[in-house]
């Protein structure tokens, strides 16, 4: 069986899964009953001079049958004293010492106040320090989380106060809410961070309640901006991995966070390049029991591949996320529907003919749609509509012709070499 | 089931050993509707099962053509008034096809998650669900046309009649209705079993009906009541969507015993009494095995019957009732008796036994023949018999009413459009068909409606 021991900038747990900071790591009765289930280790809720949260706070993005496909929050950090918190992150490490725990934090933007926090959390035996840079709603509007996280400048300072002291590795938590996260990750690595966690919540108004006009969360009828997470938000997170593991100029290990409910999620967050992957609106959602099947499908995932441990799997599809004027323009598939699965929807048709390339015939009175193959660019479309899995397949089809990329002719056309356009024109 | 030329009353009642009357919760329950509502989570569980297909096969299934797929994405966006809408538009009795339609054979049978393997979407549940909710609150969804000036007369009021008025009405259409019965609605306030929908809800939707502006007139029969020249006189078309009349006569001894009922009579009692007015006997033997036939079996059950037989000279691979409905007539402890003939009722102040003759099917020439077996006279003991074995047509009345109309076997022949023989005279519905389903008849009038804008062209004068 696969090896899920982890080692993530030097915080070390007996498996990936680490339950993320946020209310289902309020309290150390949690935590505690989290580790009982299986999880890896635990990033504390955010420990800083505690905070008055509103009533009603959470709302939530339904897709059909589907409850809280996104999540958001307006609720800020701890609201217990930190004493209180750390008196508790010391129980925990007492009674679970091969469990990793994680001191979230967020204080003043002063330095000495930062010292004194870091040193009072590693005091209590926190196996590592989590920045929250992060936090979009409430915190930003008093200079901290994100408020720092959207600066480069504050992200590096700030976190350079922090390793002035710190002994346990420095993780820094960064904010989607920016123009380009790798700014970001520079500026942390320059600071000094051993690891990068993202991404944190994604500013979102979740949507009004079209009886009374109030937006949601509401409290006393108005609302504000909140964190939006939840499986919602797993592409832009996996985007974001991929992009800080990429950059040549940060280089540090990354604790994967956004949308991981399950062990597939977890495995893709790990060929982008994560080294432990963080878990909060799926517990939620589901309760702690969830972490079972992502240890089992994870192990078996990586059995049934042949990756022994966590580093085989690391980084293994990033090679393969590259730049659009990288890719082979002289690749070509076209849509090929398999008769016999198919139902007869028709949504392949008419999603071709309205919203894609008119590519696809449909007779009067015939079941199967036809493909027009000399017309179909390979979009894709219908075979994402497709409801019956393999009933529409993208097949390869020889272009004869060497690969070549839009960057490749571009710099041939600059040296003044001779080659063709590549890729094909459209028919229509 | 409008019966214009009927007699109304049947040989054969009261029944002579009655089965004891039930108490009123064991009625209520006993006849209770057998698909309850969809709760409203369930109703969205439901709707997102829909594929939304283009060109959906479920649309095509429809006689009616209900843009099924709108309907259920409406249910799923809350927005039930417009599912109502869609699906009123197209087939004014929609509330009551949501409850009666044969639906495996039509809509879900074609939808095509029955060929993943998955259960079909349940089309007549969410139908409900949104008919229902317009219905129980009293939302108008539909509106009658600027009025043209053009007047047309149809002769009964159930679904052929209801479903060509109300789209003649949606376009300008001025329209009368005549129905022999007091209480208008045809099949649906006479004919439906009681499981399935109330009378109540037949009369809801002539209600929807005359809400267009229609004039439906119950307890008036064309050629009794009011002449047929007096109809065109007042009218720019005929319309005729009598249906059928009451079950046709075996023609054997002891037929007009007291105990020996007519399915349809039997039926409409069991719609338009409270249950307990309506007798039935210990133990019923019912004759043919369609839809009727379980129909009245299953419902005689309900009613406290101890013992229901279904006597039927063929065997079960030849049952015309839809396989759910046999399905559940044996589910309500219904026995069939298969390759028996009845042959003649005995008795003396009442029926006391139904006589039949076993039979068997011989290949004679190839072809599967049934034949009675010589001496296999049996007798099965019973208080009551129910006849179920076709309806009569009303060949005598339509050809009295309306001379020149050409039948096909008592059927009135018409084009695609409903025209009969007679200029300007159109028909549809049981009457045309022989016997279908509500959605067919409403379906023909529809068509009939049409082809009458169509004949009549521009708005008189």
């Amino acid at each position: 069986m696969a090896d899920l021991t982890t080692d993530c900038a030097g915080i070390k747990s007996p498996n990936p899964f680490w339950i993320a900071s946020g209310p289902p790591a309020n309290t150390a009765y949690q935590v505690m009953r989290a580790f009982d289930a299986g999880w890896g280790g635990a990033v504390w809720k955010t420990i800083g001079e505690p905070i008055v949260n509103t009533s009603s706070r959470y709302g939530s993005v339904d897709l059909q049958n589907l409850r809280m496909m996104g999540l958001n929050n307006i609720e800020l950090i701890s609201d217990r004293p930190i004493e209180e918190n750390l008196r508790e992150i010391a129980e925990v490490k007492r009674r679970y010492p091969k469990h990793a725990v994680i001191a979230s934090l967020m204080v003043e933007s002063k330095r000495e106040v930062w010292h004194e926090m870091v040193k009072r959390a590693e005091d209590a035996g926190a196996d590592g320090l989590e920045l929250n840079f992060g936090c979009p709603h409430g915190m930003s509007e008093r200079g901290m989380g994100a408020a720092v996280g959207q600066v480069p400048e504050y992200t590096k300072l700030i976190t350079s106060w922090v390793k002035e002291v710190a002994r346990t590795p420095v993780l820094v938590k960064l904010t989607p809410n920016i123009s380009d996260v790798t700014y970001m990750g520079v500026a942390a690595r320059e600071g000094g961070a051993d690891g990068i966690s993202l991404i944190n919540t994604i500013n979102s108004i979740v949507g009004i309640d079209l009886d009374t006009l109030e937006p949601r969360p509401m409290v006393d009828g108005r609302s504000s901006h909140g964190g939006y997470c939840g499986p919602a938000v797993k592409p832009i997170a996996l985007n974001m991995v991929s992009a800080i593991a990429k950059h040549p100029g940060i280089g540090i290990p990354i604790s994967g966070i956004g949308g991981i409910a399950t062990w597939q999620d977890a495995a893709e967050f790990l060929l982008l390049g994560a080294s432990s992957l963080q878990v909060c609106t799926a517990v939620m959602h589901y309760g702690f029991r969830i972490v079972e099947d992502m240890i089992d499908g994870l192990a078996n995932w990586m059995d049934a591949k042949g990756f022994p441990d966590l580093a085989s799997v690391r980084g293994r599809s990033l090679g393969r996320v590259t730049d659009w004027g990288e890719l082979n323009l002289n690749y070509k598939v076209v849509a090929r529907i398999h008769a016999e699965k198919c139902i007869g929807c028709h949504l392949c048709y008419v999603a071709c003919e309205d919203g894609a390339h008119q590519s696809i015939a449909l007779a009067e009175g015939v079941k199967v749609p036809e493909v027009i193959e000399h017309k179909c660019v390979g979009c894709n479309l219908c075979m994402l509509v497709c409801p019956v899995p393999g009933c529409i397949t993208m097949d390869e089809i020889p272009t004869g012709r060497a690969p070549q990329s839009w960057r490749a002719y571009q710099e041939a056309l600059g040296k003044g070499i001779a080659c063709e356009l590549p890729g094909e024109r459209p028919t229509h | 089931m409008i019966c214009p030329a009927g007699n109304g009353t049947v040989a054969g009642d009261p029944v002579k050993n009655p089965a004891p009357r039930l108490d009123e919760a064991t009625y209520e329950r006993n006849f209770a509707d057998i698909n309850p509502r969809l709760t409203e989570t369930a109703a969205l569980a439901e709707a997102s099962r829909c594929l939304f297909c283009y060109d959906a096969p479920c649309i095509r299934a429809c006689p009616t053509a209900i843009d099924i797929p709108s309907f259920i994405r409406k249910i799923g966006t809350g927005n039930l008034r417009g599912s109502a809408r869609t699906i009123l538009e197209a087939n004014v009795l929609g509330h009551s096809c949501a409850r009666v339609c044969p639906v495996e054979v039509l809509c879900e049978g074609a939808c095509v998650l029955n060929q993943e393997h998955k259960r079909p979407v349940a089309i007549g549940a969410l139908q409900r669900v949104a008919t229902d909710h317009v219905m129980d609150r009293g939302i108008q969804v539909l509106r009658a046309g600027r009025p043209n000036g053009r007047r047309v007369a149809l002769i009964g009021a159930g679904p052929a009649s209801l479903g060509c008025a109300a789209e003649l009405a949606r376009m300008g259409y001025a329209c009368t209705l005549y129905e022999r019965r007091e209480v208008p609605g045809g099949l649906n306030t006479h004919g439906i079993a009681a499981y399935k929908m109330r009378a109540s809800d037949g009369v809801r939707e002539v209600d929807l009906v005359r809400s267009l502006g229609v004039d439906v007139r119950g307890g008036v029969e064309v050629g009794r009541d009011v002449t047929s020249a007096a109809l065109w006189d007042a009218s720019d078309a005929v319309f005729i969507g009598v249906g059928l009349g009451v079950t046709d006569s075996l023609g054997l001894p002891g037929e007009d015993l007291p105990g020996v009922v007519d399915a349809i009579t039997f039926i409409d009692r069991l719609k338009n009494r409270p249950f307990r007015d309506v007798a039935v006997g210990r133990n019923v033997v019912v004759i043919g095995a369609g839809n009727t036939s379980v129909d009245a079996a299953t419902q005689a059950k309900r009613l406290g019957a101890e013992n229901v037989l279904v006597v039927y000279r063929r065997g079960p691979e030849d049952v015309s009732a839809y396989h759910y409905e046999f399905e559940l007539a044996k589910t309500d402890g219904v026995v069939y008796v298969f390759y028996a003939q009845p042959a003649r009722f005995v008795g003396r102040d009442g029926v006391e036994a139904l006589e039949c003759v076993r039979t068997e099917t011989v290949l004679e020439g190839g072809r599967r023949q049934l034949k009675a077996i010589a001496g296999s006279e049996f007798q099965i003991p019973c208080d009551m018999a129910i006849t179920a074995v076709g309806q009569k047509r009303h060949a005598g009345w339509l050809e009295a009413t309306f001379p020149g109309i050409a039948l096909d076997g008592g059927k009135v022949r018409i084009d695609a459009g409903g025209r009969t023989s007679v200029p300007k005279l159109y028909a549809g519905g049981d009457c045309v068909n022989g016997g279908k389903e509500v959605v067919n008849a409403v379906a023909d009038g529809k068509a009939a409606a049409r082809a009458i804008d169509a004949d009549l062209g521009h708005p008189r004068g």
